[in-house]
């Protein structure tokens, strides 16, 4: 009895507890990512591909061929329920996740599999997955290559498909420069005369000589596109040229257009260094490529763009606004009931759940201020909203508003940890308020202020609900960054991490495809994260050490 | 000076001062809030002299020192009535650019207090504020400075670096070197060697005797040993009142008043 009272009054339960807490944080975080990483990046790995001879539940065989994407136990008893017969008095049964891809021609590209029904199972090398423009990938093999509607006679199928898909790939590179940058640039840039004009007829100043230039440059322009779109078709029959014939499970032949045909690998032949090649090209152009089939294939780069972009803008929004505020709170306002009350407003600020601020960034930054700014700036393009729907720049500023608190809070930190000592020294020297702040308070006050802007980065990118209403899309035409002057549309919409994920995980016609990527997409949006926050943490850290001796 | 001031004055002991003035204090009074840390003090300081002010703790002596450069000014609730005269104007009148006066009042405090610069850009700080951009004119003054603050044979080959690499003492000479840097006419120290080893105390100390050939020098200090060896005329103030003011020998030889006596001798303090 006596040592368990020394023991608590030791305080060792105290300490034990502490370390009960820590390690939890620990598994937590070191679990969150675990399941994300896992899941996420297990997507790009290269699957062998299962030739299934399977039982159906009224007895006839068939064979499928796929991937299996997971493995769980479920009961026997809830399947016999389901009106299956499972024999034996087994508790639990294996059941499959198949990939069998081929949508277009079973009807859906995944399907549950009892391990029980299985007859057999082997990992044929020929066969092959393709990834195709629509409808998912194929699973098949490759018997034929049509060149030019001509059989090949070459016995090196594969090799002669590759030739073939390199040459496929080489012309779609061509198609998408002349479709996303010139033909996009002569359609901006179209676009943009007709603005000139209509906001020329709206001044009454559409008179023949002014109006003459125009139509001089839209001929031209007309022109220009008519010669790209010649281009265009000529490639777009280049790419038609060529065909595959490839064979289903169950021996059916089809013939697959090149054009179609995105990428393709025979995992069933492939070595571990093939694998771990394979496994980071798909990485790579998941992380580089635009996204396909509302959004269940593809890459996500417009998102990871968007997402950094928006996030850099509303740093610039923030900072200077948070700063600004904060030397004024705590070096120039007198100290009251006023400040105090600011303070009590600030601070409350940052417990605004955040769809508020959405509300509040669509009610005024959108239509108020938007509005506004278009009847000024673009009543040209009216009814047609420039600045009065949500985009980019209003994105930013609602986050920049929903940051203030934290900058503001950190910046005042600073500002108050600098000693008394350094501001009357640049007093006593004849410096002004003003030049002492300028020259060395703010400069000394800097890490403080990182460290607000980190915290704030860290919120912004995390953020989704206020960015739906106030410029996030699904699916982005263009991106806000482009060869077309101004360069940055501040008035585009754009795409963003955190909503794709919500948008792929919830909104997604084919919930079985998009799951992998809702983890590989949110481990993305972490990385993208701490990538941010390194890159402050890295300036900080510099700050912190040219100031170091403050602390002495 | 009106004969009521006169009277004052002597009374303190102020008659015996040949030296021309350099701040005359009339009837300062000053209050924190509500409570009074300055009573009607009345003094007349003497160009490039040493002036000392002793004291126990709390008995208003840097206060009265930072009012010759309205360093108050930044204490919210400080108020200061009376007049503080530097070279006959009163530096509380309403015109007076305050920017301007701490260029001819410089201070150097308790603790060295360099800035996150380098050694060089310390020095030219305050020239820099003047807007003085011309590297030569920039170069000069920084050398000039550091060599009246006895320091320049020993930073000559790292002025880019940062002052926080300096030993405490050599910070306190940069400080010293900023402040003459500008100019000044006159150098209140507050305390300037209370944080210093006996050798670098030393060295400021003999950097006193040596500027004050150029420069009015105020000065607090709680070291008696240290006010009797730099200073020509001593302030002993207590509660906020001004007791007695003197040569610094007479002071610390013929006290005129008790209270005086009494701290010099040890009795409190």
């Amino acid at each position: 009895m006596k040592s368990l009272v020394k023991w608590i009054a030791e305080g060792t339960p105290w300490v034990w507890l502490n370390a009960a807490a820590v390690s939890a944080c620990i598994l937590l975080v070191t679990g969150l990512l675990l399941l994300i990483g896992v899941r996420g990046l297990g997507h790009f790995w290269p699957l062998a591909v299962q030739e299934i001879v399977y039982q159906q539940p009224d007895g006839s065989e068939v064979v499928l061929t796929g991937q299996i994407r997971e493995r769980e136990k479920v009961t026997a008893v809830r399947l016999r329920e389901s009106g299956l017969d499972i024999p034996g008095d087994s508790e639990f049964v294996d059941r499959y996740l198949l990939k069998t891809g081929n949508r277009d021609i079973l009807g859906q590209d995944f399907r549950w599999i009892l391990e029980p029904s299985i007859k057999s199972m082997e990992k044929p090398l020929s066969i092959a997955v393709f990834e195709r423009e629509e409808w998912g990938v194929f699973i098949g093999k490759l018997i034929g290559v049509k060149e030019a509607g001509n059989l090949l006679e070459d016995p090196d199928t594969w090799g002669e498909f590759q030739r073939l898909l390199a040459h496929a790939n080489a012309i779609r590179d061509e198609i998408r420069e002349l479709e996303k940058d010139r033909i996009g640039s002569v359609n901006y840039r179209l676009e943009r005369l007709r603005l000139k004009q209509r906001g020329l007829e709206i001044r009454g100043k559409d008179s023949e000589a002014n109006l003459a230039p125009i139509e001089d440059e839209r001929a031209r322009l007309h022109e220009e596109y008519d010669g790209l779109e010649k281009n265009l078709m000529r490639l777009h029959d280049e790419l038609e040229r060529d065909a595959i014939i490839v064979t289903t499970e169950d021996g059916e032949e089809h013939e697959l257009p090149m054009s179609s045909i995105l990428d393709a690998h025979r995992p069933n032949q492939m070595h571990l260094a093939g694998k771990i090649g394979y496994f980071f090209h798909t990485l790579w152009k998941f992380i580089a490529d635009d996204p396909r089939e509302a959004n269940t294939e593809g890459g996500i780069f417009p998102a990871i763009f968007g997402t950094v972009l928006m996030v850099l803008l509303m740093s610039v929004f923030v900072t200077p606004l948070g700063v600004v505020a904060a030397v004024y709170l705590k070096e120039y306002a007198r100290q009251g009931l006023f400040t105090r009350f600011i303070r009590i407003a600030v601070n409350n600020l940052a417990g605004v759940p955040s769809i508020v601020y959405g509300v509040f960034g669509l009610g005024f930054f959108v239509y108020t201020l938007g509005g506004s700014i278009d009847r000024l700036f673009f009543p040209e393009a009216l009814p047609a909203p420039t600045f009065g729907t949500g985009g980019l720049f209003w994105a930013s500023l609602t986050l920049a508003l929903l940051t203030l608190p934290v900058v503001i809070v950190s910046t005042e930190e600073g500002l108050s940890r600098i000693p008394r000592s350094i501001r009357e020294g640049s007093l006593a020297l004849g410096a002004t308020q003003w030049e002492t702040l300028w020259r060395t308070v703010l400069p000394m006050a800097s890490p403080g202020i990182m460290t607000g802007l980190i915290l704030a980065v860290a919120r912004a990118a995390g953020e989704v609900a206020p960015l739906m209403l106030v410029g996030v899309v699904k699916l982005a035409p263009a991106l806000p960054l482009d060869g077309n002057p101004p360069f940055l549309h501040l008035d585009r919409k754009f795409m963003h991490l955190g909503f794709h994920i919500y948008d792929v995980g919830f909104q997604s016609p084919n919930v079985e495809a998009a799951r992998p990527l809702v983890y590989a997409t949110a481990l993305l949006l972490v990385v993208v994260i701490v990538l941010l926050n390194l890159v402050a943490i890295r300036v900080r850290n510099r700050l912190s050490e040219r100031y170091r001796g403050l602390e002495s | 000076m009106s004969e009521k001031l006169k009277i004052k004055i002597e009374s303190a002991g102020n008659h015996r001062i040949s030296h021309p003035t350099a701040v005359t204090v009339r009837d300062v009074n000053l209050f924190y809030g509500p409570t009074r840390a300055l009573k009607d003090i009345n003094l007349v300081i003497p160009e490039k002299q040493v002036t000392a002010f002793i004291g126990p703790s709390g008995c208003g002596k840097s206060t009265l020192l930072r009012c010759f450069n309205r360093l108050n000014d930044l204490i919210d609730s400080c108020r200061i009535e009376g007049e503080i005269l530097l070279n006959g104007r009163d530096i509380y009148a309403d015109d007076v650019n305050v920017a301007e006066l701490r260029r001819e009042v410089g201070i150097v405090f308790q603790k060295p207090n360099p800035f996150p610069k380098s050694i060089y850009e310390n020095v030219a700080y305050g020239l820099r504020i003047q807007g003085v951009n011309k590297r030569r004119q920039l170069d000069e003054t920084v050398e000039w400075a550091l060599k009246g603050a006895a320091l320049w044979e020993e930073v000559k080959d790292r002025l880019n670096d940062s002052a926080f690499g300096l030993s405490g003492g050599q910070q306190q000479r940069l400080v010293i070197a900023r402040a003459i840097a500008v100019q000044p006419k006159c150098i209140l120290l507050d305390e300037p060697c209370s944080a210093l080893d006996p050798i670098s105390t030393l060295k400021v100390e003999e950097l006193i005797a040596e500027l004050k050939t150029q420069y009015t020098i105020i000065m607090v200090t709680h070291n008696m040993q240290q006010a009797a060896r730099v200073s020509d005329y001593t302030a002993f103030m207590y509660m906020g009142e001004l007791i007695e003011f003197d040569e610094t020998d007479q002071i610390f030889t013929k006290p005129r008043h008790k209270k005086t006596e009494d701290y010099i001798t040890g009795r409190y303090g």
